[in-house]
């Protein structure tokens, strides 16, 4: 192969969730492809709850994700319960609301010190970190339960909940549970500060890579949103409604990838941590804006790579919410509530965010309460369009310093969206 | 074996929950990898081998592509386990063999249904396609029973899945039957192993390990005499894990 000429080829990559191929073709100086191919298996989950009825669907759904069922439960739970027009208790809300904070913390200490510090630290996985930097992977550890064990007391498990139903909880916490979940969530903030430093010092491993694009997420009035709001869009100054979905996702079939892509304002757009800081970094909790501070991340930020440590700013607003959330639980008390669900007629979008991005669950529901019609938009497939893109972009502008090199940037790019691949075929 | 068994991990069309259940061994991941040799594990490190013990397989086989990667770690696996209900019967994924598979396509992909990428058949479980040498069921698995499977299969012992049906352990827990609330529940005749953990939480077993081999057919349908139930609510029931009550599995 000649100096000019370059070939590519990382077939599933590992250290995501899901199949993705990179592909990429450079001869004699000039860029044949460019290729970010999605080979997943589609599933069919949108035909699959056809004809079931309401209390089966999110049992169903949660099933998209190993990794962010809960989420997917909630953005569905969410739409049949408007569709169906279900009240949410204030208390069972709140609950919600805490145990969204745990598959966000979650979620995002595995792809921190699982999936994306082993590139920093140029080693293949987590395995051989545990014996060069034992104390750190124990503290990622130490996180990780934290987040399972709150998990498993308030949703019954971390992968595929079971305490979680339409209209609110099969079965609540009790208060002593709460109140030594809170304390640990509180402690952990000196935990997330060691791992922040520890961070802060590998950052210099990420690429100095920009490419502006548009940031999609939800926008909440009363704190940084991650379980309600409205769509918004860094390139729109007012939001949109959850039930204008459509008019903001423009889902499209493209022959490289089995999950769809998705186009607003501009050619592709970017959703999960670092969108959600772009737009709402102003709501964030007192902590996770010193953390931010303190680890160099500002928007807006046009560097995909700095996803991860987006996320791990968001891991300091969790705690926040969390102990929050749970102070006004113990406050008020936590109490039985009955829940009746009448089916009826009805449809209706609603959505989520997803540790990787915002996520809308839509459902159209017959007279007898068995679904007529599904639709589900999912976070990564949202965002192919943008890792094809900002391929694109990086391609020529680091192809000289070499194959592997410019593989790892590839593959770490990848990575850094942190894409749940298996979800966006779904 | 000799010295540490090469164990592996791959996926087809699933959740990757399964496998993520290994990364939540958490602190106890260190003893896994004390027994085992992870050669390929593509969710978590970056590796490969040309030869294993045992190859977990999570995920169901939905395209022709899938079967021959299936069938070519079979053939460099000395043993092979279907890891997670997706694997073992099907799982949710079966719930699309339900419809007309052509309504299914344009349903999810509209006028694009037919791309040559976007292809699928009928779902399958693995054993449908290969030799299965060892079942972790579950939806998702259950961790501790897991390491007791892998420690098993390092010994040369065939695992031993429960035989008994979930009323066992939800008994033994004290839980007070879910039919007495008024829900409808497959553990009479959902394979135990689980602890019973949905009734526990206050939901109904949906059956997502399967069945127990030989179920008690007639005393499952007493109680849905007893308490009202129409027995095709039961065989909707099954449907969602693809549990068939005759396969025994």
């Amino acid at each position: 192969m000649s100096q000019n000429s370059m070939h590519i080829d990382v077939h599933h990559v590992t250290r995501v969730e899901g199949h993705g191929n990179i592909h990429v073709d450079i001869e004699n100086g000039s860029i044949n492809k460019i290729e970010w191919q999605v080979p997943e298996a589609p599933r069919f989950f949108e035909a699959m709850v056809v004809g079931r009825h309401f209390s089966e669907v999110a049992t169903i759904v949660s099933r998209i994700c190993g990794i962010c069922s809960i989420s997917h439960t909630f953005s569905s739970l969410k739409a049949t319960e408007t569709a169906l027009g279900v009240h949410l208790s204030e208390q069972a809300a709140g609950l919600r609301r805490m145990l969204l904070c745990a598959e966000h913390l979650q979620s995002h200490i595995l792809h921190i010190g699982y999936l994306a510090a082993p590139d920093l630290l140029n080693v293949g996985s987590v395995i051989p970190l545990v014996a060069t930097h034992k104390d750190v992977v124990l503290l990622v550890v130490k996180l990780h339960r934290l987040a399972n064990e709150t998990c498993d007391i308030i949703g019954g498990r971390t992968t595929h909940p079971i305490r979680t139903t339409v209209g609110g909880w099969t079965m609540l916490p009790k208060p002593q549970e709460i109140e030594a979940l809170k304390k640990r969530w509180v402690e952990a903030m000196a935990d997330l500060r060691t791992l922040a430093g520890v961070l802060k010092s590998l950052a210099h491993g990420f690429p100095n890579f920009t490419r502006e694009t548009e940031y999609l997420s939800l926008q909440e009035q009363m704190e940084y949103g991650i379980y309600d709001g409205q769509i918004k869009s860094s390139d729109a100054k007012k939001p949109l409604p959850l039930a204008d979905y459509r008019r903001v996702t423009n889902e499209y079939v493209v022959a490289q990838s089995t999950a769809k892509w998705a186009k607003f304002n501009r050619e592709s757009y970017m959703v999960g941590a670092l969108a959600r800081f772009n737009n709402n970094h102003a709501q964030l909790s007192p902590a996770a804006k010193a953390a931010a501070v303190g680890i160099g991340l500002a928007a807006p930020c046009h560097n995909p790579y700095m996803n991860t440590v987006a996320q791990l700013v968001e891991c300091f607003n969790a705690c926040e919410r969390f102990a929050a959330h749970a102070e006004g639980l113990l406050d008020k008390g936590i109490n039985e509530e009955k829940v009746t669900v009448t089916p009826r007629e009805g449809q209706s979008a609603n959505a989520v965010e997803a540790p990787r991005g915002i996520l809308f669950h839509d459902y159209t529901y017959d007279k007898k309460g068995l679904c007529v019609k599904a639709n589900c938009i999912i976070p990564t497939n949202q965002n192919h369009a943008n890792i094809q893109k900002e391929m694109e972009k990086l391609v020529p502008e680091f192809k000289d310093q070499g194959k592997d090199r410019l593989q790892l940037m590839l593959e770490m790019l990848v990575r850094a969206y942190d894409p749940c691949i298996s979800c966006s075929t779904h | 074996m000799s010295g540490k068994p090469k164990v592996a991990f791959f996926d087809f069309a699933c959740c990757e929950g399964c496998q993520l259940q290994i990364a939540d061994l958490e602190e106890e991941i260190i003893g896994l990898v004390g027994l085992v040799d992870v050669v390929e594990f593509r969710e978590v490190l970056t590796g490969s081998a040309p030869a294993y013990d045992v190859a977990f397989i999570e995920g169901s086989i939905t395209r022709p592509e899938d079967e021959t990667r299936l069938k070519d770690i079979r053939a460099r696996s000395k043993l092979l386990a279907a890891f997670g209900a997706c694997a073992c019967t099907g799982g949710v994924n079966k719930l699309k063999n339900l419809r007309d598979l052509t309504t299914v396509r344009k349903e999810v992909y509209g006028d694009k249904w037919d791309m040559p990428h976007l292809a699928t058949y009928p779902t399958k479980a693995v054993h449908e396609v290969v030799k299965v040498d060892a079942f972790v069921p579950g939806c998702p698995i259950n961790r501790q029973e897991f390491m007791t499977i892998v420690k098993s299969l390092v010994m040369g012992l065939a695992p031993k899945l429960p035989d008994y049906p979930v009323c066992v352990e939800c008994k033994k827990r004290d839980i007070v039957c879910l039919y007495e609330r008024g829900l409808t529940c497959l553990g009479p005749v959902a394979r135990a192993g689980c602890d019973a953990i949905c009734p526990a939480n206050g939901a109904p077993c949906e059956a997502c390990r399967g069945g127990v081999p030989d179920p008690n057919r007639n005393s499952m349908k007493e109680v849905l005499t007893k308490y009202n139930v129409p027995l095709d609510a039961i065989m909707r029931k099954f449907t969602i894990y693809a549990f068939d009550p005759e396969a025994g599995r």
